[in-house]
Parts: C-alpha cells; sequence; structure tokens
C-alpha cells in the first residue's frame, strides 16, 4: 500500500511547515551579532557566580589564617582553657574530648554502617516493604537537621533507656547516629560499583556468600568506604549542635574520660569563646577555628583525592 | 531432525535423577551473618523510631500545660519568663528569615556555578572545581558561625552603612552566612542533575543551530527542573535545620521582624540557647525543646519527602 509519492502540498501543509520553522527559529535560531554578545554575557555572569561562591568561602579560611595565626603556639593544644589568662588559654580538655567523641564514633559507624549497606546491596530482596523502608528511612535520617539528634540523645541517650549522663560516650553515640547515614549513602554506592561478575565468579569456585562479600567485593570496595567513613569523621569533628544538648558546653579545665561526667570538645569550645564580648576570647576562638578547619580540610581533601585516584573502571 | 533432537534431550534432562544444588550442610554461619547484616540496616528504623518517639512523649508533656493552638499561634514567645508566653511565631518568623536570606544568597550562586561546571567548563577546570567545593562543603558550621558574628557583620556595615545596624547581632547576616554553606550543596546537586540530561538533547538542540546559551537556558535548565528543585528544596531544609551560625550570629531575641539588621531567635537557636543554659528536668522550659523539635522535625521531613520524590523521578526518566 505504500506508494513513493509525496503527499500534495496542500496550503495546510505549508502552513504547519511555515509554523514549526518559525517556532523552531524564534526558540534556537541565532539573531548574529547580538546573540553571540549574549553569549559573552552569560559566560562572563556565570564565572562571576562562580567566583563569588567560591571567594565568599575562601574568604572564611583566609579569616581564620589571619585572625588566628596570631595565636598559634603550643600553649593551645597543651593548656586548659582560662577566663583569667586568655593569652595562654588552649583546648587541652576539648582536644581530648574530640579524641574520645571520634574514636568512639568511628568504632560505631565503620560496622554498623558497612553492615547496614552490606545488607541492603547484597542481601535485601527490593521487593520487600520492610526492605523499601529502611531504604527510604535512610534517605530521610540523612536530612534530619542534626540539633533533632541532640534532641534524641537528650531524651533517650544522656537520660533513660541508656542513661549515660552527659559523658563524652554519649556524645561519641549521638554524632555516630547523626553521620550513620552519610557511611551507609556512600559505602552502598562502593559496593554498587563492584561488578557482578566478580561475585559470579566467586560463586562460582564454590565460595559461600559471605565468602564472596568478604574476600571478594569488600576489598574491592574498600576506597569508596574509606572515603565515606573519612568524610562522615570531618564533619563528625566540628558538629557542635546535638552536642550542646547531650552537655558538651561546661567549662572544663580538666582531662575528661570516656565515661566519666563534664566534657567539651573543640567545636563546642569554640563556641563558647565566641559566645564572651572580650577581643582575646575572640581571637582565642579563631586560633580554634584554625586548629579545626586544618583538620577538617585534610581530611576531606584526603577523601576527596582517594575517590578520585581509586575510581576504578572495572 | 534438529527438533526432535532437542526434544528427547530436554525430555531425558527431566526424566534424569536432578542433582542437589542445595549445601549439604545448613550452613548456620551464613544466616547468622545475614541476620547481624540485617540488624545493622534496622538499626536506621529504631534510630526514627527513638526520635519520634522522644520528640512526641516530650511534646505530650508540653501539651498538657499549653493549649496547641496557643502554641501555633501565639505571637509572643517567652518560655523563661515569669509571665511564661508559649506563641512559636516569632521564632518560625526567624527561621523564615534565615531561610530568605540563605536562598538569596544560594540559588543564583550555586545555579550560576552548576551552569558553569556542566556545560561550559572544559574538563580540567572542572576536574579541580568539582572536588574543591566538595571539600568546602565540609566546613564545619561553628567556623562559619565565628566568621559571620566577627568578619562578615562588619563587613557588610561598610558595604550597606544606609541601613540600620543595632548590636552585634543580625538575622540577616546569619541568613548570608547560612547562604555561603549552602552553595556548594546547591551546585553539586545541580550539576548532577543537568549532568544527568542526555547528550542527545543538546545535539539536536545544537543541530537546529541553537547557540550554547540557548542550549544550555532552555534545554539543559528545564530538563533538568526537578533536580534542581530538589537541590533548592534540600537546600531549604539544611537552612531551617542550620544551628550554629544561627545561634552564634543571629542573637537570642524572639522577635517578629523583617528587618535583616535585626537581632532575632530561629527555632534552632532556641533549643541550642535552652540546652546550654541550666534546664533542669521537668520543667516546663525542658519540654519547650521538644515541642520546638517536633516542630522542626515535621517541616524538615516534609520537604525531604518532597525532595526524595523529585530526584527520584529524574533519575528515572534519563538513566
Amino acid at each position: 500500500m505504500a506508494t513513493d509519492e509525496k503527499p500534495p502540498r496542500t496550503a495546510r501543509t505549508r502552513l504547519a511547515v511555515a509554523g514549526a520553522r518559525s517556532s523552531t527559529e524564534s526558540v534556537f535560531g541565532a539573531r548574529g551579532r547580538g546573540d553571540r554578545l549574549g553569549n559573552r554575557f552569560f559566560l562572563a555572569f556565570l564565572l562571576l557566580g562562580m567566583a563569588m561562591a567560591i571567594t565568599g568561602l575562601a574568604a572564611m579560611i583566609i579569616w581564620a589564617i589571619i585572625e588566628g595565626s596570631p595565636r598559634l603556639s603550643m600553649d593551645l593544644i597543651t593548656n586548659g582553657p582560662s577566663t583569667l589568662a586568655p593569652e595562654t588559654a588552649g583546648y587541652r580538655p576539648a582536644i581530648l574530648g574530640s579524641i574520645y567523641v571520634i574514636g568512639g564514633v568511628i568504632a560505631l559507624i565503620v560496622p554498623l554502617g558497612v553492615g547496614a549497606a552490606v545488607y541492603l546491596e547484597e542481601f535485601a530482596d527490593k521487593t520487600r516493604w520492610w526492605n523499601r523502608l529502611i531504604e527510604l528511612n535512610i534517605q530521610n535520617l540523612a536530612g534530619v537537621p542534626s540539633i533533632v539528634f541532640g534532641i534524641l540523645g537528650l531524651a533517650f541517650i544522656v537520660r533513660s533507656p541508656l542513661s549515660l549522663g552527659a559523658v563524652p560516650a554519649a556524645g561519641a553515640v549521638t554524632i555516630a547516629l547523626l553521620v550513620l547515614p552519610t557511611v551507609i549513602i556512600a559505602a552502598r554506592e562502593a559496593i554498587r560499583a563492584v561488578p557482578p561478575s566478580i561475585r559470579e565468579g566467586s560463586l562460582a569456585l564454590g565460595a559461600t556468600q559471605w565468602q564472596t562479600i568478604y574476600r571478594q567485593v569488600l576489598p574491592a570496595a574498600m576506597s569508596g568506604i574509606l572515603t565515606g567513613v573519612i568524610l562522615a569523621v570531618a564533619r563528625a569533628i566540628g558538629e557542635a549542635a546535638p552536642l550542646l544538648l547531650v552537655g558538651a558546653v561546661t567549662f572544663v579545665t580538666s582531662d575528661p574520660s570516656f565515661f566519666g561526667p563534664g566534657f567539651t570538645t573543640l567545636p563546642t569550645q569554640i563556641f563558647d569563646w565566641a559566645r564572651r564580648p572580650q577581643e582575646e576570647f575572640q581571637v582565642l576562638a579563631a586560633a580554634g577555628v584554625l586548629i579545626m578547619l586544618a583538620l577538617v580540610l585534610v581530611m576531606n581533601s584526603f577523601a576527596v583525592w582517594l575517590r578520585n585516584r581509586f575510581e576504578q573502571k572495572w | 531432525m534438529t527438533t526432535a533432537g532437542i526434544t528427547v534431550s530436554g525430555g531425558g534432562a527431566g526424566n534424569s535423577p536432578r542433582r542437589s544444588l542445595e549445601a549439604p550442610s545448613p550452613r548456620y554461619g551464613e544466616k547468622t551473618v545475614k541476620v547481624i547484616l540485617a540488624a545493622c540496616a534496622g538499626l536506621s528504623v529504631l534510630v526514627t523510631t527513638g526520635i519520634v518517639l522522644s520528640l512526641l512523649s516530650g511534646a505530650a508533656d508540653f501539651f498538657r500545660e499549653v493549649p496547641i493552638h496557643e502554641f501555633l499561634f501565639g505571637t509572643t514567645w517567652a518560655p523563661a519568663f515569669a509571665d511564661a508566653h508559649f506563641g512559636v511565631i516569632p521564632i518560625v518568623t526567624g527561621t523564615l528569615n534565615i531561610v530568605f536570606w540563605a536562598l538569596v544568597v544560594s540559588i543564583p550562586l550555586g545555579l550560576l556555578s552548576a551552569i558553569y561546571l556542566s556545560e561550559y567548563a572544559p574538563n580540567r577546570v572542572r576536574k579541580t572545581i568539582k572536588p574543591m567545593l566538595e571539600v568546602l562543603e565540609g566546613i564545619p558550621t561553628v567556623a562559619i558561625g565565628l566568621f559571620a558574628l566577627m568578619f562578615l557583620r562588619p563587613f557588610l556595615e561598610d558595604v550597606f552603612p544606609f541601613l540600620d545596624w543595632t548590636g552585634p547581632h543580625a538575622i540577616g547576616v546569619a541568613g548570608v552566612a547560612v547562604g555561603l554553606l549552602i552553595v556548594p550543596l546547591v551546585a553539586s546537586i545541580s550539576d548532577d542533575a543537568m549532568r544527568s540530561v542526555p547528550r542527545g538533547l543538546r545535539e539536536g538542540a545544537y543541530a537546529l543551530g541553537a547557540s550554547k546559551l540557548r542550549v544550555s537556558a532552555r534545554v539543559v535548565f528545564p530538563a533538568a527542573i526537578s533536580g534542581i528543585v530538589a537541590a533548592i528544596v534540600l537546600a531549604v531544609s539544611r537552612a531551617i535545620g542550620e544551628t550554629m551560625v544561627v545561634l552564634m550570629a543571629a542573637g537570642a531575641r524572639p522577635q517578629i521582624t523583617f528587618d535583616p539588621t535585626k537581632s532575632a531567635q530561629t527555632m534552632t537557636a532556641f533549643i541550642g540557647q535552652t540546652a546550654t543554659g541550666e534546664i533542669s528536668f521537668g520543667t516546663i522550659a525542658y519540654y519547650t525543646i521538644f515541642a520546638v523539635g517536633a516542630l522542626l522535625f515535621v517541616m524538615t521531613l516534609v520537604m525531604n519527602l518532597f525532595a526524595v520524590r523529585l530526584v527520584r523521578r529524574f533519575r528515572e526518566v534519563y538513566e
């Protein structure tokens, strides 16, 4: 039935073609020099926007260096806080508190985060409602404000049922729960990137599923998982809001212990100094920011480098 | 001939005794491992339940003493005074102020950066700037708060001397600082969304003679719109929940104001402020934390669910 004849060009088709052409031209048509100039302006505009974004954040770092560097000395690390001698006061208990909290966080998030990611990627049947619930739930938890985790910490970890009291351990549990979704999401992506052929090869040689995961999948996904963990730890170092609620703002002059009451951390101590109106304390706060920034930025850069370096194309 | 052969062999396989592929032993170890891993994943549900339970039980104690309509529609927030008022409107408007100024800063800067990175930047530039943004995304909020308080506030006063600056705290300054904080978030999510627009769409437009500006603005941007909206929704949710910057730079005066130079308290700042003071368990001030926290949780939850849906949609279409 098909014919090679063109349909006759009636007035209607001609009209339709003209209409389509003019609308295409009105959307896409180049308009000579004006358009080229517009293109230049647009590019300049884009560059300006990005330059402003990066300058804003870079200004923050440069400001911290200018403001805080005169105060940089070993005193800052070895001395405790003091309201009488702000010139020699330091962050010793705060740094120790941070180390305890971060140690606890790492001990919790590595097994829990990797375990959850392995379950969701390797075992979970996506058609079951509970597995979908877990997935949606993790996505939502990642967006819950940090201070709400502080409320959870205050209600259930500091008080009953865990009843730890306002100790570094309580801070560690609270922050670990806060950063756990980030670790799970990163670890899942890393595990998903391992090609199925590796699993199939291992299973075909007679390995059980757990042997396959433990000996093949996890080592292959290691750099991605490590990236996620480092990013989470960097975030945990700078997180202050939930710690305010689990009682980390007390003025502590002696070294803390993991289950001992009365602790502070680097960010909460900085907050405490920043609240005081005197100039010396503000400088002290800026010096603290400098220490914290150095830690966090180095860790973040390392994590991003690690990911880009070992991003394997299978 | 061939058909017959297949039928015969097929029938033969069906009749022969089947070798079991089951493991010879029940492999309890494997099952234990699976249960342990499932428990790790299930913990997240427990955490959410814990959050909801702690907020609800605390809020229930609060609403036993304060009627819910007074909380939601009252315009005076003074929970610590002898003549206590529990109208949440002032601290909600404080939060909205922050969201507004944060978006004023982060939407243009974030989207311009994203369009540049996804459409214009040469590969080498992109490979330097994208990781840089990711690193900057991790700047601790306390650091930004101190920066806002000590640098941004005097700086903005120099730039806008005609505004009525009073006191060290200003809600607009805090908002701008929060905006700077979330620029990397907006930029990187929108960049991902725009890069997931298939090449075919771009090439089609170029083939029709479109300039780069038109391809970016009229083809790629609209095609990526759901991802871009998701980025903005997440930015709003982040701005609502931001605590330290607001606590340090916006002050602690709960008042209804739309003047960016005035001090005003937000919901998160109230919680932080109350927690750092001496709160004794069981007082009404203790329970206000939970009531305000519940409201905060609901607000961000709605935003996040919305964003998750949007992101899923743009993934379904283009991948």
